[in-house]
């Protein structure tokens, strides 16, 4: 069970928040210009890394606010958190 | 024999207090403080049990949690009964009563006992291998393995108990409360850190408190008597709670843990009611602490599992801290000096040790030369061949060891003995650590796995982390708390320490005998009855990942996780296909540590807190008036309401009637109400539904369908606009909270630019819908001062109002197709609308609806259900919903998937209408269609998703989706049903009123 540090509201358990999926996708702002390929690209794709992931997370019992995490897939180390539309951290 | 053996009064049982108690029907007598184990103990009782397989007799082996044994029914019959509890951990209490498990008839005879004559036939994987053929014999197989398998009895009734969640914050949480956990909590708790100092046991100091050996001592003392002062000292400390009897089960990662606190388990029955028997306690630490010792090993040898047969460590502790001797002859089979502490506990209190029987050549220690001076025999090199007894051990055969400890020469020695005291080594318990997903090295030296890799903050002390010696546990944990607690000094720099130095051992995984393996019995899972030949033919029959040996043989599958023998599995693996240990790894050790009851675990949801359901204001008039209920989501909606002795079909039937024909009420207020409001409100309207919202006017109400990007119908209802910047939109019953959050997430991380803002209102709105012919003349009677006129409140548009005092809003909508209203009024005032409504209604009947006659209403105007007639396949194309698309619009949310290949082609499963040639069939909700019946393999076209009687068109009515049915109207199809195939046609799905004149009748 994670501690998750909302930028908002501090650490709280996992159990209060809702995963989101990959982070940094963002929907395209002209969809109807985009081949059947490109728009499947942005519906469909996901990476699933074992290791450094960028990630959605929503504190959905709490603020409701959506941010970024960055979480190493392989032993769950959250390594960073960062409020929406803020850039990543550079490694 | 005697038959009491107590051997001395220990401090830790209350002689004056007597207490009886009943074990497999007879009555026996303890003292306060005994566990049910030293109890039987001191009434000579070995016999506890029998094992999984074998039905061999078994004893109590350990003192502890780590029990593969001596597990027993506790209180059978009762509805307190509990199923395989150890018997070492229950604390005996006034009419306790205890029988064995895994017999029958009785524990003294055991019918099943002649599987252990069978066993060559019963090698390791025999059950996966003998009831797979032939396949249809299996539901014979399973009438005898279920018949014969199983540990124990579960309750029959509910259980009276009261169980309780607790979640619990601390600095530093210290597992284990032996001589480290004490000293590590003591100081972490005078450093201004808030401590939780937990241990499983009823009493604090580890075996450290039982301690005997005198060559040890502590500031000149004996180290039990230096514990028992700092015990003392613990309870002036604040920032320091202690928990007894309490047990981590599970250590998961960021240091949160879960521990199982029991309460009233060693309490008699009049003194358990009506308080908490066990709580979970959630524990997130900052720190964690590990001191969860060490677990003694036994030795693998032939006939190793007789009743009788214990750990030296075991045989100590009833000794010192029960005042129990296990037997009056006793012998110890060791490979280091931890039985000569054992034996000379004994020997100290006049009790027979008859030999020491030891695989290493020599040792020097003192304590060893101790228990040469006091004339004890001592057979070095030697190891036990074989061991005689039935239902107690009898006798030990020995014989000596060749040098490289592989085969046995010379004659044959038998010593009679009624207890042999077994010491092969200890074990760190490291299960907790490695669940937190730290990882572990192996020592070669020590032949242990030891913490290397921490992944929280957490440490092990004491012999959980490879320090054994009262010298270096001090002088190591000395260390570790000021690394981990950043502390620059402790009560622990000017300690003295004196210790026996010596500390040879030699380490054999498994011991030969003079006869063959395949003619022994060397358990290292005594439980799940797995020998050390059903682990090497496993191997020899290609399995090589140890988890794979694990599942084969069984090996650590029982309730105790083989927690004694993995090591020696693991060593006899390793041995045998040539792989270092450290490489081979462990198996995963995984929670719950030890077994936790079904009640803590569920805590106070149990009975009506087991998911809890939301009900409406309206709600004790539904109830007042009989109707039956139906989930929706966590509400409980209103279904129908039977009058007399109506069947639900009949009840639906003269609603659905009484609707159409004069007038119908429906509790609405579980429909999801989100309130809209900012400037660009309608600009994100237009992003989330398919068709266009700028131009609707104030006042006005609109249907809106809602997509996913893929393409597929997410939800839909109506969004009425309340003034230039506020709307109210209304959701399906169940996706309310869905759709709030979908929304948000676009507006936080798509659209941020956009000035919107949302609310649930969804509780705070009772909604009463008001539907029929009558309902105008109704809702007049109730506003006599609202202007009703189709001119100024026409279909499809919105009033402010007040009943009374009460401020209301009124949306002219329908879902039936009829002249309809639903009135809005604050929540609290739900069920005085209602009344006044019903009271309105009287003269023309107003007739209560619930949902199933909603949902009939419903489909005979062909309008969907999101979650009915769709699933995430449908788009609104394949609904034939195309007038809600816009086609102007820019972009929407799920517009572009429209036009994806995909969602594009003709065939796809389209909804229609269903209309059976024999009008009195109603078809079954998910009956498949096919066009062709002599097809093989038939083609499946589609299914039926709703169908319905209709009693306003007195005939059956069905929705279904059908792939390409948008082409298909007047198509004759199937739905082949087990007993017949029912006809029917293609239709419009609008069965009634199709021209929507009803609207503003
Ligand atoms: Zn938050």
């Amino acid at each position: 069970m994670f501690l998750i540090n909302c930028p908002y509201c501090g650490e709280r358990d996992q159990q209060e928040f809702k995963a989101g999926g990959e982070a940094h996708i963002e929907r395209p702002k002209q969809p109807t210009e985009l081949s059947d390929d490109e728009w499947a690209e942005y519906l469909f794709m996901r990476k699933n890394i074992k290791g450094i992931q960028f990630e959605r997370w929503n504190h959905a019992h709490g603020c409701r606010k959506w941010f970024n995490m960055v979480r190493d897939t392989s032993n769950d180390e959250i390594k960073a958190i960062y409020k929406m539309g803020e850039k990543p951290p550079s490694q | 024999m005697t038959k009491n053996l107590r051997v001395k009064s220990s401090e830790y049982i209350d002689e004056t207090n007597r207490i009886s108690f009943k074990f497999n029907g007879k009555t026996y007598h303890g003292f306060k403080g005994d566990s049910l184990a030293s109890a039987l103990l001191a009434n000579n009782v070995h016999l506890i049990g029998r094992s999984f397989k074998y039905h061999r007799p078994r004893g109590i082996m350990t003192s502890g949690s780590e029990e593969p044994n001596a597990i027993v029914q506790i209180n059978s019959g009762t509805n307190r009964t509990e199923p395989n509890v150890r018997a070492t951990e229950v604390e005996i209490y006034e009419g306790l009563e205890a029988s064995s498990q895994n017999c029958w008839p009785s524990v003294e005879f055991d019918i099943g006992g002649i599987n252990n004559f069978l066993s060559p036939f019963l090698p390791a994987g025999f059950y996966y291998k003998t009831f797979m053929w032939p396949a249809s014999f299996w539901e014979k197989y399973e009438f005898f393995i279920r018949h014969s398998a199983g540990l124990g009895k579960s309750p029959t009734s509910s259980d009276p108990d009261i169980y309780d969640h607790r979640n619990v914050h601390c600095d530093v949480l210290v597992v284990g409360a032996g001589i480290s956990g004490i000293l590590a909590a003591k100081n972490a708790a005078k450093n201004n850190f808030k401590t939780l100092l937990v241990d499983e046991k009823n009493e604090l100091g580890g075996s450290t408190i039982y301690e005997n050996n005198e060559f040890n001592k502590i500031d000149n003392k004996n180290p039990s008597e230096w514990l028992k002062k700092e015990i003392e000292e613990l309870k002036g400390i604040k920032n320091l709670e202690i928990k007894t009897r309490t047990s981590v089960a599970a250590y998961h990662q960021y240091n949160y843990l879960l521990a199982r606190e029991n309460l009233t388990d060693h309490l008699e029955v009049k003194d358990k009611k009506n308080k908490i028997r066990q709580r979970l306690l959630k524990i997130r630490a900052k720190k964690v602490i590990l001191a969860t010792g060490a677990l003694e090993r036994p030795l693998i040898f032939n006939n190793n599992d007789r009743p009788g047969i214990m750990l030296s460590s075991a045989v100590k502790k009833y000794s010192e801290f029960y005042g129990v001797a296990c037997g009056s002859k006793n012998v110890f089979f060791t490979n280091n000096d931890s039985a000569y502490e054992s034996a000379l506990s004994l020997y100290n209190k006049g009790i027979n040790v008859k030999a020491i029987i030891d695989i290493r050549d020599q040792s020097e220690s003192k304590i060893v030369k101790k228990v040469k001076e006091a004339g004890i025999k001592i057979y070095w090199s030697h190891s036990i061949v074989d061991t005689t007894g039935y239902k107690r051990l009898k006798s030990v055969s020995i014989m000596k060891l060749s040098n490289d400890g592989t085969s046995v020469t010379g004659s044959k020695i038998s010593i009679s003995c009624n207890c042999l005291g077994v010491a092969g080594g200890w074990t760190p318990a490291v299960h907790l650590y490695t669940q937190s997903g730290s990882k572990l090295s192996f020592d070669e030296e020590n032949k242990v796995f030891l913490p290397n890799q921490n992944t929280s903050e957490q440490i092990s002390v004491g012999s959980c982390g490879g320090d054994f010696k009262i010298d270096k546990i001090i002088k190591n944990l000395n260390q570790k708390l000021k690394d981990a607690l950043n502390i620059k000094q402790t009560d622990l720099d000017n300690i003295k320490v004196e210790v026996d130095q010596e500390n040879s051992k030699k380490n054999i995984w498994l011991l030969p005998s003079d006869k063959p393996l395949g003619k022994t019995k060397p358990f290292v899972d005594y439980q799940n009855d797995a020998t050390a030949k059903d682990i090497k033919l496993a191997l020899r029959e290609g399995f090589r990942s140890i988890e794979h040996v694990k599942r084969y043989t069984t090996t650590g599958m029982g309730t105790d996780q083989g927690k004694l023998g993995n090591m020696h599995a693991l060593g006899i693996i390793a041995e045998t296909a040539g792989i270092k240990m450290g490489e081979l790894g462990t198996t995963t050790f995984r929670p719950p540590y030890t077994p936790l009851t079904f009640g803590t675990i569920v805590g106070r949801n149990v009975g009506k807190f087991f998911d809890i359901f939301r009900r409406t204001p309206m709600n004790d008039w539904h109830d007042e008036n009989k109707a039956e209920f139906e989930n929706v989501g966590q509400w409980k909606r209103a279904w129908y309401y039977p009058i007399n002795d109506e069947t639900m079909h009949q009840a639906v039937q003269r609603e659905s009637k009484a609707a159409r024909e004069s007038a119908g009420i429906l509790d609405a207020s579980t429909l999801g109400k989100i309130d809209i409001q900012g400037t660009d409100a309608s600009e994100f309207l237009n992003r989330v539904y398919t068709n266009a919202w700028s131009k609707l006017a104030i006042g006005k109400c609109r249907y809106g369908l809602m997509l996913n990007e893929d393409g597929m119908v997410y939800d839909d209802g109506v969004t009425t606009r309340l003034g230039e910047n506020h709307y109210i939109m209304t959701t399906t019953t169940g996706g309310a909270a869905n759709v709030l959050g979908k929304l948000e997430d676009y507006l936080q991380t798509e659209w941020p630019e956009l000035d919107v803002y949302l609310t649930s209102v969804t509780d705070h709105y009772a909604t009463a819908s008001l539907c029929g012919p009558n309902s105008k003349k109704i809702l007049k009677k109730i506003i006599p001062n609202l202007d009703l006129s189709d001119e100024n409140f026409p279909h499809m548009s919105f009033k402010e109002a007040h009943i009374g005092n009460i401020q209301c809003r009124i949306m002219r909508i329908s879902f039936t197709g009829e002249h309809s209203y639903e009135i809005n009024v604050q929540a609290s005032y739900g069920k005085d609308l209602w009344k006044k409504c019903m009271e309105a209604g009287k003269e023309f009947n107003i007739t209560p609806y619930g949902t199933e006659t909603m949902h009939l209403l419903r489909a005979e105007k062909g309008f969907i259900i999101v979650g009915q007639d769709t699933d995430g396949t449908m788009t609104p194309i394949d609904l034939q919903m195309d007038w809600i698309v816009s086609k102007k619009k820019y972009d929407f949310i799920g517009k572009r998937s429209l036009y994806r290949s995909d969602t594009m082609r003709e065939d796809r499963k389209q909804l229609v209408g269903l209309l059976t040639d024999d009008p009195d069939i109603v078809l079954e909700e998910g009956a498949q269609i096919v066009s062709e019946l002599n097809q093989n393999p038939v083609e499946m076209l589609g299914h039926i998703t709703s169908s319905y009687f209709s009693p306003n068109l007195k005939k059956s009515i069905a929705l279904a989706v059908v792939r390409g049915g948008k082409n298909m109207m007047g198509k004759k199809l199937f739905v082949p049903m087990e007993n017949k195939n029912i006809n029917v046609t293609v239709a419009n799905p609008v069965f009634y009123d199709e021209k929507n004149e009803r609207l503003n009748a």
